[in-house]
């Protein structure tokens, strides 16, 4: 079994679709009165985020302490960290303290595979700069599995920032494992042609109009505003005008296509506020199967199976 | 103190014996030489390395003049150019003259001052070249390495006044705007493992503009470690239109490739990055065509904790000293009339040191290097002498092995010990 899971490269089928089927078990604790299972009981996973994130830092958080683990929120605000303590000092003082695993959102891409060096746990990447998210694809691939039955032989576009994504790339690697075919459609500046080498059938594609009609799944990425003072693109509008997903775009769509978006949104550029909130948007859903899969992670990593 | 070097042989010829007194070669023996069994050996002109970061003043802690020193006379080094990129920078004559005394003081290679292209490496006034020119260290090379001379018309300016001396510039080619916040090279590797991208083209297009500057002026222009297959294009285009440049290429942009970034280990983070295997290729090619003219170290040391962090955090640099003498060699294979242009007469010329450069012969400057080609070394980043251990060859087995280095008839290095 895996150790750590710093990439969605590191998940064969077989452990992903591992991950989803303990991922639906942990789903039904949810639904109970009382939301634990003594699993992890007495080992302590430490969330070190150097990034804000509420969402993901509280979703892991959620799944660890429904599997009773102890749970170190160590965020660089107000901590060492931010009084510019380097990263091997903080694993070694992480490490100090006995953690079993290490939680790490960062910035920098690669900072999880950095740290694996100085840690004895398992390290989770909980997304790294521009790099990878995997338990976002993860759940990406758990919500398309819930809401159409298979992630095989489905046609996904993940619409956007390409080249910043961590979410796109965690989720182009761990389709492509998982049997779907994956559109990347964006500005060319956003989605480089490079990015047809990502996996041996991964297609780039600048007309997303083109693209919806066999889309099963769209998956929404993120613009974020510095990219346009950067000359990414000349203005949202325009941005919005080409790349955003409204109404009239989604009647493209087949009937049972579902619309993805991993948060948090800018409504009314990448996405329509109507569009977010239709039958079709499983974004409300992406979040619960987060604590899901994030609890399943966790498990397996941990060699709760074992 | 005097030697007798056995059966040694001089770039690759029949062996012969070499006597080794009063800093020059020749005479015949009286029997108070120390012997040397030559035998198996190769005797090289003493290396020259138009490009290294000796980080004094300023970072002592990375390295300084003396420790690298000993870096350079263990890789058969017997003179290295210092980049001017020091706190404070080498900018002016009191700056290089105090590198040059510092070099003249450890005494184990000669350390010829790289003074600074502008002020601060600012890119925005030119530094006083003449007076750095006139100086006791009579600088002939400029460069704002590390950062590149950007704007065009202070470029044409400095290859413009440096006629006057005889001096060349330097460049570091890389358009600053096209590699913002760039972590390794644009392609597929930097693709997938998110980093920021150094396009090719960064470099290409300074140094097309600078042949051009060059040509327009009729002034010497010399490319830092060229590291792509579009360069190597330009370059041997410029030069066959008589265009006075002239190019260097590192041992590592000879050796790895962009692959090495994927453990984002920043001990191959470097300053132009590393690239791909069709670059490498081209690189060989252009170095053995002649397209480009020498090799050189670009040897940074940085100290641990600018290493041992996360990829975006870490600087940029290699070592190259100890490591630059067997890579070659593995590249260029045993062409040891080859070796000696490329790192020795021809970054000679470059640098104008009269001194060095010349073939262990009757009558020569006792300036030389003997290499065992036979030998193999594993590179351990603990044993080397440099202050630094940055080394992106740990654990890797190159051949050959420098058995000594000669300065004027002073033994520098011997059997893997500098002599002080
Ligand atoms: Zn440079």
């Amino acid at each position: 079994m895996i150790k750590h899971l710093l990439s969605a490269a590191d998940l064969d089928a077989p452990t992903a679709t591992l991950i989803h089927d303990i991922a639906a078990e942990m789903a039904t604790v949810a639904g109970r009165e009382v939301k634990k299972l003594p699993t992890l009981r007495g080992r302590t996973v430490v969330n070190l985020f150097y990034e804000d994130s509420t969402r993901t830092r509280t979703s892991f958080e959620v799944a660890a302490k429904r599997l009773s683990a102890d749970v170190v929120n160590f965020s660089a605000k107000g901590s060492s960290v931010e009084k510019g303590e380097s990263l091997k000092d903080t694993a070694w003082t992480l490490q100090a303290m006995g953690a079993d695993a290490v939680v790490i959102r960062h910035p920098a891409s690669g900072a999880p595979n950095r740290l694996v060096n100085w840690v004895h746990g398992s390290v989770l990447n909980a997304g790294d700069g521009t790099h990878e998210h995997p338990t976002q694809a993860l759940l990406d691939t758990y919500t398309m599995r819930s809401r159409l039955g298979t992630v095989a032989g489905l046609n996904v576009a993940i619409v956007g920032d390409v080249l910043h994504s961590r979410v796109a790339r965690s989720n182009a690697l761990l389709l492509h494992t998982l049997g779907a075919k994956v559109t990347l459609v964006g500005p060319p500046t956003l989605v480089p042609p490079v990015f047809e080498t990502l996996t041996p059938d991964v297609r780039v594609g600048y007309d997303i109009d083109a693209v919806l009609p066999e889309a099963d799944v769209v998956m929404m990425l993120r613009v974020q505003k510095e990219r346009m003072n950067a000359a990414f693109f000349p203005s949202w509008h325009e941005y919005s005008r080409r790349y955003g997903l409204d109404a009239a775009r989604v009647r493209r769509l087949p009937d049972h296509a579902i619309v993805m978006h991993p948060g948090p949104m800018n409504r009314g550029v990448e996405i329509a506020p109507d569009v977010a909130d239709s039958p079709r948007s499983t974004i409300v859903e992406q979040v619960a199967n987060g604590v899901s899969v994030r609890m399943a992670c966790l498990y397996l990593l941990l060699g709760g199976r074992s | 103190m005097s030697y007798l070097i056995r059966n040694v042989s001089v770039l690759g010829g029949d062996p012969t014996d070499l006597v080794v007194r009063d800093g020059l070669i020749g005479g015949t023996p009286t029997g108070d030489e120390e012997v040397i069994d030559g035998t198996g050996l190769i005797a090289l002109p003493g290396l020259v390395d138009l490009h290294t970061h000796l980080r004094e003043p300023g970072r002592e802690d990375a390295e300084t003049v003396l420790t690298g020193s000993r870096a350079a006379a263990l890789g058969g080094f017997t003179a290295v150019c210092a980049m001017a990129n020091t706190t404070p920078v080498a900018d002016t004559a009191g700056v290089v003259e105090q590198v040059w005394r510092l070099g003249r003081e450890a005494g184990l290679v000669d350390v010829q001052p790289i003074g600074a292209v502008t002020v601060g490496l600012a890119g925005e006034q030119l530094a006083e070249l003449g007076a750095m020119a006139e100086s006791a260290a009579r600088v002939r090379v400029f460069s704002d390495d590390g950062m590149c001379v950007h704007d065009p018309r202070l470029m044409r300016r400095a290859l413009e006044y440096v006629k006057a001396f005889d001096g060349v510039i330097a460049q570091h080619a890389e358009e600053p705007r096209l590699t913002q916040g760039a972590q390794m090279h644009e392609g597929e590797v930097s693709a997938r493992l998110g980093l920021t991208g150094w396009p090719s083209v960064a470099e290409e297009a300074i140094i097309a503009r600078d042949v051009l500057l060059a040509e327009h002026t009729g002034a010497r222009l010399h490319v830092c470690h060229v590291s792509t297959a579009g360069s190597v294009d330009i370059i041997r285009q410029a030069k066959a239109r008589g265009v006075r440049v002239t190019a260097e290429v590192t041992p590592h942009h000879l050796l790895l490739t962009d692959e090495k970034a994927g453990g984002y280990d920043p001990v191959y983070k470097v300053n132009p990055p590393l690239r791909t295997q069709s670059d490498v290729d081209a690189l060989r090619q252009g170095l053995t065509d002649g397209v480009i003219d020498i090799v050189a170290t670009d040897h940074a040391p940085h100290a641990g904790h600018d290493k041992d962090c996360e990829w975006a955090y870490a600087r940029p640099g290699m070592l190259g000293l100890e490591t630059a003498l067997g890579i070659v060699f593995s590249v260029l294979g045993p062409d040891w009339e080859l070796i000696a242009d490329r790192m020795s007469r021809t970054p000679a010329r470059i640098a104008g040191l009269a001194e060095h450069g010349h073939t262990p012969a009757d009558g020569a400057p006792a300036t030389f290097t003997l290499f065992d080609p036979q030998a193999r070394i594993t590179v351990d980043p603990g044993a080397l002498a440099s202050l630094s251990s940055n080394t992106p060859y740990a654990g890797m087995e190159l051949p050959g092995r420098v058995v000594a280095t000669f300065l004027r008839g002073v033994r520098t290095a011997f059997d893997g010990k500098a002599s002080q």
